[in-house]
């Protein structure tokens, strides 16, 4: 390779390797901060190495799944509570008002974005579902992983928390977790 | 070593040579664009979740992939025009260029519709989307670099250190799904890739989303070789090969710009 080409290629390659190494500190620095969303662990005992915990009265998003049998209904409104969960023990409890997704189902994985209202209680403005890269027709589904998905339109979630109608749907649910929630 | 590339450094060796190669791309892709969107659409099981609304996949995989596989063949073309400097070379990164604005426009838009059913929202601001959002502006960075310059090949080169440098965010783009906590899941295609013994796509859902990348692909591919001949062909509209390409035997020096516009168009 003659000596300029060369000399150009260094030129162009450490312009390559120098922007990559800045975006990496950048990255690195800001890791914490582009998680779209705190799990439930790091609500409840903290979160990164300093184990710094959300403050009541801060917005923020939790994602986790669904705790199943955890899901209420207060009244006939829109009203609806439940428990979201990652790899346990610790529980946050989300209250919202208003539609929930299609893709909503006890163990499937959600993103509440609202005002943590207690250490624990997330008040919710915005409810979205995640769903894990898993395709399969319904019967695969349901003969695999024994979930047989009902839109929470159509779903009927006990008032009282006591889910003895829907233990058929649930305890299968609990090993099928559909949300891709793994970390 | 590059012996058998050297003669495409004239602009007369590519445009011979991705002449010949347009309908071996141009053909195969449409056909397939045809079998892979029926199969998807009409043929392939609904899913078991997200009912039918999931179909939309055997637009937004493809168009995601190559919106990230034609930045890194334009950076690829940025390299080769900044260090050897060769002509052709940064003619692809404009040809390349608006082609992969499309692809990712594409990715984005599907990715909308398909989130406002089935997430609950058109837009989040998480790595994955935020990301992919970025290589929308990479793409339209260079283009508008590329002519920002009284001078062409000043503009290409500005063009080529943007495309360049932006390669950086491609690895991040895949990666964010595993890096971060995102509302995107995470890659189904990679993983039925990388781990044959347990996709987590049924296969009468893959096989129609691979003929569907590989679709995407050829198609795209005639469209940029398409757009590099127009460059070319555009810039060399004075000389002799071109005028013999365009059927202009005749013509003297004085009409011969006029005629060659003409005929381009």
């Amino acid at each position: 390779m003659n000596p300029r080409r060369k000399k150009r290629l260094i030129m162009t390659s450490s312009i390559l390797v120098g922007a990559a190494f800045a975006t990496g500190l950048v990255l690195y620095a800001l890791s914490q901060n582009i998680d779209l969303f705190y799990t439930p662990t790091e609500i409840v005992q903290g979160k990164g190495d300093n184990e710094v915990k959300p403050e009541v009265g801060q917005r923020l998003r939790v994602g986790g799944l669904v705790v199943p049998g955890s899901v209420r209904r207060e009244g006939s409104g829109l009203t609806v509570a439940f428990n979201l969960i990652d790899v346990g023990p610790a529980e946050i409890t989300v209250e919202y008002e208003g539609i929930l997704p299609d893709l909503f189902r006890e163990g499937q994985g959600i993103v509440a974005q609202g005002i943590l209202v207690a250490p624990n209680r997330l008040q919710a403005s915005e409810v979205l579902a995640r769903h894990d890269e898993e395709y399969m027709p319904p019967g695969l589904a349901e003969a695999l992983k024994g979930i047989e998905h009902v839109p929470p339109s159509q779903q009927n979630y006990n008032q009282n928390n006591d889910n003895q109608s829907n233990d058929k749907n649930n305890g299968a649910e609990e090993e099928g977790s559909g949300g891709g929630y793994d970390r | 070593m590059w012996r058998w590339l050297h003669p495409y450094a004239k602009p007369e060796a590519t445009f011979a040579l991705t002449q010949k190669l347009i309908p071996w791309f141009a053909v195969p892709g449409l056909v397939l664009v045809i079998v892979s969107l029926v199969w998807g659409l009409a043929f392939a099981p609904p899913d078991y979740q997200q009912g039918e609304s999931y179909r939309i996949i055997f637009v937004h995989v493809p168009s995601a992939m190559w919106a990230m596989g034609f930045y890194v063949g334009m950076a690829i073309a940025g390299v080769i025009a900044l260090v050897w400097q060769i002509r052709t070379a940064e003619l692809a990164i404009l040809a390349i260029a608006p082609v992969g604005a499309m692809l990712t426009f594409i990715s984005l838009f599907t990715g909308a519709i398909w989130g406002q059913p089935m997430w609950g929202t058109w837009w989040v601001w998480d790595a994955r989307l935020t990301a992919q959002l970025i290589l929308l502006f990479l793409y339209l960075g260079v283009m508008a670099l590329y002519v920002a310059f009284e001078d062409e090949r000043a503009g290409a080169k500005a063009a080529s250190i943007l495309a360049i440098v932006g390669v950086i965010n491609i690895p991040i783009i895949h990666y964010s799904v595993y890096w971060w906590n995102t509302l995107h899941q995470k890659s189904t295609v990679t993983r039925a890739i990388t781990r044959l013994e347990a996709p987590s796509i049924a296969p009468e859902m893959l096989w129609p989303l691979l003929v569907s990348i590989l679709a995407m692909l050829l198609v795209c591919a005639a469209l940029v070789l398409m757009r590099l001949n127009n460059e070319i062909l555009r810039r060399e509209i004075h000389r002799p090969w071109a005028l013999q390409h365009l059927g202009i035997h005749f013509a003297t020096a004085d009409n011969k710009k006029e005629k060659g516009d003409a005929d381009a168009v």
